[in-house]
């Protein structure tokens, strides 16, 4: 579904990836780990297509289809998805009308008719549930007044309704409660099947026992130093990455 | 041309005419004509040497051939079938305005008792006592010369007395139309009179039917008198080849509420004066404004907001959208008097610039002569925030639609604030068309750019 090969990317003359590999198969969970600063947020920005960074080497294929001279949009269409790590607030704009616009675009892209009033209320209605949103989204602007834990709920919830067949979540569990934490990974269990797959980043084990990785990776200084199975994540919390650390350095 | 030989020629041009303008008007509008002449003189055409015009260059807009008329257009069809407001759900006590002149039409109905709307002309002969307490009052001929210019060849306009503790359920429309078959200059004066706790929205609508020019000067003189409650909401939708200067005296006693909306769709030149007196203790007044500017409009709002006793509160807000070669300019201006204490007074002013040729100039002026007030201003003027297009785009919304939804939000600050339910969706539907470049007029509004 997704390979990447031999990834290198920039921003502002300052290489961050340098050489990713990776490959992702329908129905795959793949965890994203790493210290501060490894690259393992701009490896999700490059994926999804944010123009801030270049990318210098390599390619990255989508369904077969190469992705890195698409727009974002054009990405999002495909069926690859971004949870943000700082979901950004944007006044004004309402939910509604966030998402409307959103799925119409993405039904236009596949042929399909704009969804009716009524069926994309009942849409929204039943992806809420999917978060335990219980609040009224529809006259609140995108993510403005937002809590922490709001936001994060709030980007799964647009995962809910676009259907991505790949999800990237970068650090979707920072600044949640344990209470948040589970009901944002009890959300993304629900949408997983055969079909589509996910990439999880994040610094902590936590999330990970709620959300099962087949694969953990660790990203070092734009590298992937280490790919192993999920018992990888739980050494990670025991050791630290150090020992990891000294492989490479 | 000069701004002197423009000048001269509106001198000239009043000289011709004064006789017959004089015998058309009441001795009360007539009396102020000698001053406003004198002022006229002494004042001229503003330059951008005057402070307050630095930033709009009239004389692109003011010279020209135009006509003038002394008198009403006869038209060959009924105004009201010539056009018809079609804004959905708006029930509306309309009056009509035929290129500056009150245009006769049937006598209002279910108008609360009491309510006057008729021609300033008829006004000023039937109602003196009320007229002549207001008429020339607020607006300060000595200080603006186009608030001169106006009440030198003011004829006529529209009438408004809301009595006291009357509260009017339906607004009122007014509806200025420019339609002329030849480029006309045209000047409107009106008042409207709130008095004591009496409650009434006021929307006025500017069309013009034709692609003929029109050079309007109008001036609009507010009184509101203790705990009374005006919604002012205007909507400039012009052609491109007319311009229009609006000036707006509003005078404000013990708790009146005062908001004036101005949204601003299109038009050559626009330039909306506000000079706002608040007169009373506890008076309020919130001056709204949205702009959208391309090809080579103007756009320019003026603000003159005086604190006059206190424990006033004054609110601004006004928001831009330019593109093209269009330029925009926002004076606010705020003064706050020495015995003015526990003042509030609030401003901003927020532009988005869409190409590398639409320009804005953005001033906030603030003089205050005691310590115990509360201000505050910003203006700013940048582009569409990068993150939030990325965050859009990132969903599958199109670079396009994404700028749209980002604009459109822009935008809704200002329209938000609109009261009148209809009314503010229809312009939400006028705002979401004229970001997609369509169409940006009312179905039946032919416009011409």
């Amino acid at each position: 579904m997704l390979k990447i090969t031999n990834l290198h990317a920039a921003i502002e003359g300052k290489e961050i990836l340098k050489g990713i590999d990776l490959m992702v198969k329908p129905g795959e969970v793949h965890a994203i780990m790493g210290p501060n600063g490894s690259g393992k947020s701009t490896l999700a920005a490059v994926l999804a297509g944010r123009e801030t960074f270049e990318v210098t080497q390599g390619e990255v294929t989508f369904q077969g289809i190469d992705v890195l001279v698409l727009s974002p949009e054009d990405r999002a269409r495909m069926g690859l998805f971004l949870g943000f790590q700082y979901p950004v607030e944007i006044p004004g704009v309402s939910m509604v009308n966030f998402m409307k616009t959103a799925i119409n675009e993405q039904r236009k892209f596949r042929k399909l008719e704009p969804l009716s009033a009524s069926d994309f209320l009942k849409l929204m209605r039943e992806k809420k549930e999917i978060v335990e949103i219980t609040s009224n989204l529809t006259n609140r602007s995108v993510n403005e007044g937002f809590s922490g834990g709001e936001k994060k709920k709030n980007e799964i919830f647009q995962m809910a309704m676009l259907e991505p067949k790949l999800a990237i979540l970068d650090e979707t569990d920072s600044g949640l409660d344990i209470d948040a934490l589970r009901i944002v990974a009890n959300g993304v269990n629900k949408l997983r099947n055969r079909e589509n797959a996910t990439i999880v980043i994040t610094h902590y084990q936590r999330l990970l026992d709620h959300i099962v990785p087949d694969y953990v990776h660790v990203l070092y200084k734009g590298k992937i130093i280490k790919s192993s199975g999920k018992e990888l994540a739980l050494e990670l919390e025991e050791k630290g990455y150090d020992w990891l650390k000294e492989l490479v350095d | 041309m000069t701004t002197i030989e423009l000048q001269e020629e509106l001198t000239n041009l009043y000289n011709d005419r004064s006789e017959t303008i004089k015998k058309e008007s009441s001795e009360l509008i007539n009396s102020f004509r000698n001053k406003a002449f004198e002022d006229f003189q002494r004042l001229g055409i503003p330059t951008r040497k005057n402070e307050q015009y630095k930033y709009t260059d009239l004389m692109n807009y003011l010279a020209g051939d135009y006509t003038y008329e002394i008198a009403p257009a006869k038209l060959s069809v009924k105004l009201e079938e010539l056009f018809k407001c079609d804004i959905p759900e708006l029930d509306t006590h309309i009056v009509l305005v035929l290129n500056g002149f009150y245009y006769n039409q049937n006598s209002f109905s279910a108008l609360p008792e009491g309510i006057i709307i008729s021609s300033l002309a008829e006004a000023s002969l039937k109602y003196p006592e009320i007229v002549n307490k207001h008429y020339g009052q607020y607006a300060d001929t000595s200080l603006d010369s186009l608030a001169a210019l106006n009440t030198l060849f003011a004829q006529d306009g529209i009438f408004i007395y809301i009595p006291k503790n009357c509260i009017l359920k339906r607004p009122i429309q007014i509806i200025n139309i420019g339609y002329s078959h030849k480029n006309l200059r045209v000047t409107s004066r009106n008042l409207i009179i709130a008095d004591k706790n009496s409650t009434a929205s006021i929307l006025v609508c500017d069309h013009t039917l034709c692609k003929q020019s029109f050079i309007t000067n109008s001036l609009t003189e507010l009184f509101l008198d203790e705990g009374s409650r005006i919604d002012y909401v205007k909507t400039q939708n012009e052609n491109g080849n007319s311009s229009q200067i609006s000036n707006t005296f509003i005078q404000q006693k013990e708790n009146s509420v005062f908001t004036t909306n101005s949204i601003t769709l299109h038009g050559g030149l626009i330039r909306n004066n506000i000079f706002a007196k608040l007169d009373g203790e506890g008076a309020q007044n919130n001056s709204y404004g949205l702009f959208f500017g391309d090809d080579n409009q103007h756009i320019a709002n003026f603000t003159h907001i005086h604190h006059a006793k206190p424990h006033c509160t004054s609110d601004q807000l006004f928001k831009g959208i330019l593109d093209g070669n269009s330029t925009g300019a926002f004076n606010g201006k705020i003064l706050v008097d020495k015995f003015a204490v526990k003042t509030l007074a609030y401003q901003k002013n927020n532009n988005i610039l869409l190409s590398k040729t639409a320009r804005v100039n953005t001033k906030p002026q603030l003089e205050i002569y005691n310590d115990d007030v509360k201000c505050s201003h910003g203006a700013t003027v940048g582009q569409l925030d990068n993150d939030s297009l990325f965050y859009l785009r990132s969903r599958g919304i199109g670079y396009k639609e994404a700028m749209h939804l980002l604009m459109y939000a822009f935008a809704n600050e200002v329209i938000s604030k609109i009261s009148l339910g209809p009314l503010q969706e229809r312009m939400i539907d006028l705002v979401d068309r004229r970001l997609k470049g369509e169409l940006f007029h009312c179905e039946n509004c032919k416009i011409h750019k």
